[in-house]
């Protein structure tokens, strides 16, 4: 196997990268592909909780790059899916313990076992993001419509560019349709016109969202949630399936769906 | 939005928030500020004034986006020469 390395990262907390990467990778296994998710905010670890996956952790990242296990050891097995793993980041200690070119050597090691490996970036522009996109084929950018999400955006899109990442592609999280309409929120096209790079894919904003993360259970699990269809579409779209975007305008509602289906609206 | 906003003429806030944005990025991509635009058309208009006449007033000096590339604009009209017909 020779795994794609996929990056999210976002510069600013809190807009969404931890429940994009456990999405992603639930979407990308119940492809029958193998994917391990790997947590890169060692310190601040959170994406076994959003998995659901953290009384299942034995070893960490840290553990596999100062030698304290075997690759495999510490690549927890999802309950749900067989070919989903993750490799938590460590609680107890911080950044500085792992190197851009630990996270290299360890990318290449996974490449070996897995389809996909996704990487997911702590907040902020330091240490922990430059691990995070050293061993990246891929960066994803997620952003909020929110002024100070894109405009952290704007500045990881610079620091990517700069360090010849490649360009990198956009999932825009949190879109309130009812805001965008009445103009109270940025609109996908807004965003898209400022930041100028590709986009991957919309995910509307969906209560649904914290209440999978209650349950450890990721959203994109859930087939009612429109986030959750939104997270599949987007790794539709990373195999390379032409997924056209979703109309953020129609609800998930049974009614909604049964008036369309019968032409009633 | 309500009515008496409508009336009022404010703007919607995702416009205020676009307009703002595009010059924040504008600057924290290419470290211009308008203090640094303001000085370059000043000497601007000095170096090009020695060798031709030019309206100080008439000159725009702006920065240009055009997808993630920033473009310095500068639009110095020309004063038309008083020919001198004949000889």
């Amino acid at each position: 196997m020779s795994a794609k390395i996929v990056t999210i990262t976002s510069g600013k907390g809190g807009v969404g990268k931890t429940t994009a990467i456990a999405s992603l990778g639930i979407a990308l296994a119940s492809r029958g592909q193998k994917v391990v998710c790997v947590d890169g905010d060692i310190g601040l670890r959170n994406l076994d909780v959003i998995m659901g996956l953290e009384n299942r952790i034995v070893y960490d990242i840290v553990d596999i790059v100062e030698g304290r296990c075997r690759l495999r050891q510490a690549m927890i097995r999802d309950k749900r899916l067989p070919g989903l793993f993750l490799i938590p980041a460590a609680q107890t200690r911080d950044k500085m313990a792992v190197s851009p070119s630990d996270m290299m050597r360890l990318g290449d090691d996974l490449r070996e076992e897995v389809d996909w490996v996704l990487i997911d970036s702590p907040a902020g522009i330091e240490r922990g993001f430059k691990n995070a996109i050293a061993p990246a084929d891929r960066v994803l950018v997620l952003t909020n419509p929110e002024i100070s999400a894109v405009r952290d955006a704007d500045r990881v899109i610079g620091i990517l560019e700069a360090e010849e990442k490649g360009s990198p592609s956009l999932i825009l999280n949190r879109v309130n349709h009812e805001m965008v309409k009445k103009q109270e929120m940025l609109s996908p096209e807004d965003v898209l016109d400022l930041l100028a790079i590709d986009l991957i894919g919309i995910v509307p904003e969906d209560k649904s969202v914290l209440i999978a993360a209650n349950q450890g259970a990721p959203i994109a699990l859930d087939k009612e949630s429109r986030a959750g269809q939104a997270f599949r579409n987007i790794a539709a779209r990373m195999m390379g399936d032409d997924v056209p975007y979703m109309d953020l305008e129609e609800q998930g509602g049974l009614w909604k769906r049964i008036s369309k289906l019968t032409g009633r609206n | 939005m309500s009515f008496f906003d409508r009336i009022s003429g404010k703007k919607k806030s995702a416009q205020n928030a676009k307009e703002r944005l595009q010059l924040v990025l504008t600057h924290d991509r290419t470290d211009m500020t308008p203090a640094v635009l303001e000085a370059l058309k000043d000497e601007l208009i000095e170096v090009i004034s020695r060798h031709i006449e030019i309206d100080p007033d008439a000159v725009n000096i702006d920065v240009a986006r055009a997808g993630r590339e920033q473009r310095l604009i500068a639009d110095i009209p020309l004063k038309a020469k008083t020919r001198q017909r004949g000889r």
